[in-house]
């Protein structure tokens, strides 16, 4: 297998580090079981994607040097979410450029092209489709617009669920409309977000899906926030810790 | 109380566009209205489908899009040039060419062309141009009626209404809301509808030819937009459907066109591009039904007496700043509002502006500033889904451009730090360095300690309610990543 020997640093994203631990271990999970060697660089922090689409690129600065600091040193930086990702590769050229720092703007663009969405680095690097993962159950897959529209992953996600044995995958009706989380658009336009989360849900409910699975946590926390609270009894999980799941491992 | 001045056309509604309270507030009386949302949901939904189709049978496609930017792009660096060809042209061809700076100099002229003509009424041609610089409102002022002969126009002019779409301004009404304007307007305002008036659509069309077409027939000067304008030729271009168009650009003596200076495309060639690109991103047509051109006034045929005015309006401002200049290459074809999910839930009123949806928060907080709380939440009206620039034919980055308004917002706000700037500084401290996030996590790790057996979180008071009054909040889990990294892998990388 490729993957054998290829050390690969995980980039966790800060929402995973403190909400959802259990995303960068399935990734360490996987991983680990293709063979890979995965390294933790404690220097980083955020994408700063929080602070750059609020319309504050001055505090987004210190995130893309931890960025830099952390990964410099590795060939393949991966991280579980498209938005995230996204974040690095369309932004930080950006913030760098902003902070008039030409030697981290040079930095940025070496760490930048290395940096990959989990199932870019599955599928591109690895050249893996099927993970040796395990679901039985029914899934349906929302494409969260970064991972479609900025991070590009194209059909990466369905290639891979559809090879998770025992997986009822079920299509999502309106599936590349966005869900209304938007980082701080959720808090800035709380109504439209909820409006637009609650037809999200609606179309989740419709697939009769147990699973509703996607590759970012963020828009998954707004989606399952609204369906937690309406008692729709419809789980979210992310696609890393789906693929985590093995016969032999129990739910 | 004074006497109160007779309006000729219906009155628009009370207030201003400026005065309209920011974004969020808007959205939320408009997020209410469930006929609107349905009516939009409809509209938006059969639109969408019609232009996958259409464009899906262009192998090309990608390209068109390149080459329309590419053209647009060359067009607004050497803007100046053009235009002074443009007038050129346009002189040559017996037009007579007008400068604007704003909408107070371009209303100014339209008023004195139609009073030099001793009219006091005018037919239009649907015009973002006039709709942006309130024409139909200054021409009141001056004791002369406006009357818009595009079917939608006219249901929002009769409907006291304020347009809610580029290309549809009347898409938030359904039929029978149309039927019923229909009934109780046409009668004061010219040929009467039909009593037995249905909501058949093409009842109501008809109802609408019938009332329109004396107003068609006796008008000495009629006013239009137009799509584009060649400097080479001095070619002026209207894309229609309704054929309304081409009655106003041919029967009427006088005929003043009121055209933005990006509007100009250096040759007749260039139509070729965007005559693809326009109907397709637009209607979902492959062609438009009417496409008219002239080229200042053709002796015995047409309008003798031929104005362009040329409105800057704000323009030179948005050409001005290199991020913010891509929105002069908008075409208004629609297809980013069709596409937008906050659009399709909210409508174009609540933007506050007659340019709504993507393009307008992108474009109105340039033209006019961000000084009026709705011009500064604009940029903000936006997920950054990053579906509008999918379908834009222009390719103009409008997730990256309400970015860089939104630094402009947020940079202006700096001097009034408020609980934004507060939460952002307290953020990006915790973000800054590696030591400070560890901080932070050991207290949200507490946080979640501290509710054993919880998940989530319901309904929580203010600053967290934005959140909770709807979703239901995770309990940070005890350990964080780091921290189950430390523990069992030991501080290795």
């Amino acid at each position: 297998m490729r993957a054998e020997g290829l050390t690969v640093a995980l980039f966790a994203t800060c929402i995973n580090d403190v909400m959802f631990p259990g995303t960068p271990k399935a990734v360490v999970t996987v991983l680990e079981r293709l063979g890979c060697r995965v390294e933790f660089p404690l220097e980083q922090t955020c994408c700063g994607q929080m602070f750059t689409n609020t319309g504050y690129f001055d505090a987004a600065v210190p995130d893309v040097r931890n960025y830099v600091k952390a990964f410099s040193g590795y060939d393949y930086i991966v991280g579980p979410s498209g938005s995230c990702v996204g974040a690095v590769r369309h932004q930080h050229p950006m913030l760098a450029a902003h902070a008039g720092d030409e030697a981290l703007a040079a930095e940025v663009d070496k760490v930048v092209a290395r940096t990959y969405d989990f199932t870019e680095l599955l599928v591109d690097v690895l050249g893996v489709t099927d993970v040796g993962a395990y679901f039985p159950h029914r899934v349906t897959y929302h494409p969260t617009c970064h991972s479609v529209r900025v991070a590009k992953v194209g059909d990466r996600p369905y290639q891979l669920l559809s090879k998770v044995k025992g997986i009822d995958l079920v299509p999502l009706p309106d599936a590349d409309q966005c869900c209304g989380f938007g980082g701080t658009f959720s808090v800035k336009n709380p109504d439209v977000s909820v409006a637009m989360g609650a037809d999200k849900a609606h179309h989740v409910l419709e697939t009769g899906a147990e699973y509703l699975v996607t590759g970012d946590n963020a828009c998954l926390m707004h989606i399952g926030g609204l369906m937690h609270r309406q008692r729709a009894g419809v789980r979210t999980i992310h696609l890393a810790e789906l693929l985590a799941h093995t016969e032999g491992g129990a739910r | 109380m004074t006497t109160e001045h007779v309006r000729r056309t219906p009155a628009p509604p009370e207030g201003t566009y400026l005065g309209m309270p920011k974004f969020a507030t808007n959205a939320k009386v408009q997020l209410g209205d469930n006929q609107l949302r349905k009516n939009l949901r409809n509209a938006t939904g059969t639109i969408r489908a019609k232009r996958v189709a259409r464009v899906a049978e262009v192998p090309e496609w990608e390209e068109l899009r390149l080459a329309g930017e590419a053209i647009k792009n060359r067009t607004l660096r050497h803007l100046d040039a053009y235009l002074v060809q443009l007038e050129e042209s346009l002189t040559r061809a017996g037009a007579k060419v007008h400068w604007a700076r704003d909408a107070a100099e371009a209303n100014a002229i339209v008023v004195s062309l139609v009073k030099a003509k001793g009219v006091d009424e005018v037919v239009k041609v649907k015009s973002m141009a006039t709709q942006e610089i309130e024409l139909n409102e200054a021409l009141e002022e001056a004791g002369i009626a406006a009357w818009e002969t595009d079917l939608a126009e006219l249901i929002v002019q009769l409907g006291h209404d304020r347009p809610s779409h580029i290309l549809v301004p009347a898409i938030h009404r359904n039929r029978s809301e149309v039927r019923e304007i229909f009934l109780r307007e046409m009668k004061l305002y010219g040929t009467p509808a039909p009593d037995n008036l249905t909501d058949d659509p093409t009842v109501l069309a008809a109802a609408a030819r019938t009332h329109l077409r004396e107003k068609f027939l006796r008008a000495k000067v009629a006013v239009s937009g137009a799509n584009f304008a060649v400097a080479e030729t001095g070619t002026l271009v209207v894309v229609e459907s309704e054929g309304n168009g081409r009655m106003c650009l041919t029967l009427p003596e006088t005929l003043i066109s009121v055209v933005g200076i990006e509007k100009v495309v250096p040759t007749l060639a260039d139509l070729e591009v965007f005559m693809r690109l326009l109907p397709r991103s637009s209607t979902g047509e492959r062609m438009n039904p009417y496409t008219s051109m002239w080229t200042g006034a053709t002796p015995g045929d047409g309008p003798q007496d031929v104005h362009v005015v040329l409105i800057d309006n704000g323009r030179t401002r948005v050409l001005a700043d290199p991020e913010g200049r891509p929105a002069l290459r908008c075409i208004p074809c629609s297809a980013c509002l069709n596409i937008c999910p906050v659009y399709e839930r909210v409508g174009g009123h609540a933007y506050g502006s007659v340019y709504p949806g993507p393009i307008g928060a992108v474009l109105t907080p340039q033209l006019r500033g961000t000084s009026s709380e709705i011009d500064k939440s604009l940029p903000f009206a936006s997920t950054l889904c990053g579906a509008c620039f999918e379908v834009c034919p222009v390719r103009i980055p409008i997730p990256d451009m309400l970015v860089h308004l939104r630094h402009q917002v947020a940079d202006k706000k700096r001097h009034h730090p408020g609980v934004e700037q507060t939460a952002i500084a307290a953020a990006g401290w915790v973000l800054a360095d590696r030591s400070h996030f560890e901080l932070a996590q050991r207290a949200a790790a507490l946080a979640g300690r501290l509710l054993p057996g919880r998940s989530h979180l319901g309904p929580l008071p203010w600053p967290a309610s934005p959140w909770t009054d709807a979703r239901d909040l995770p309990v940070p889990p005890s350990e964080s990543f780091r921290a189950w990294w430390q523990r069992t892998r030991g501080e290795t990388a």
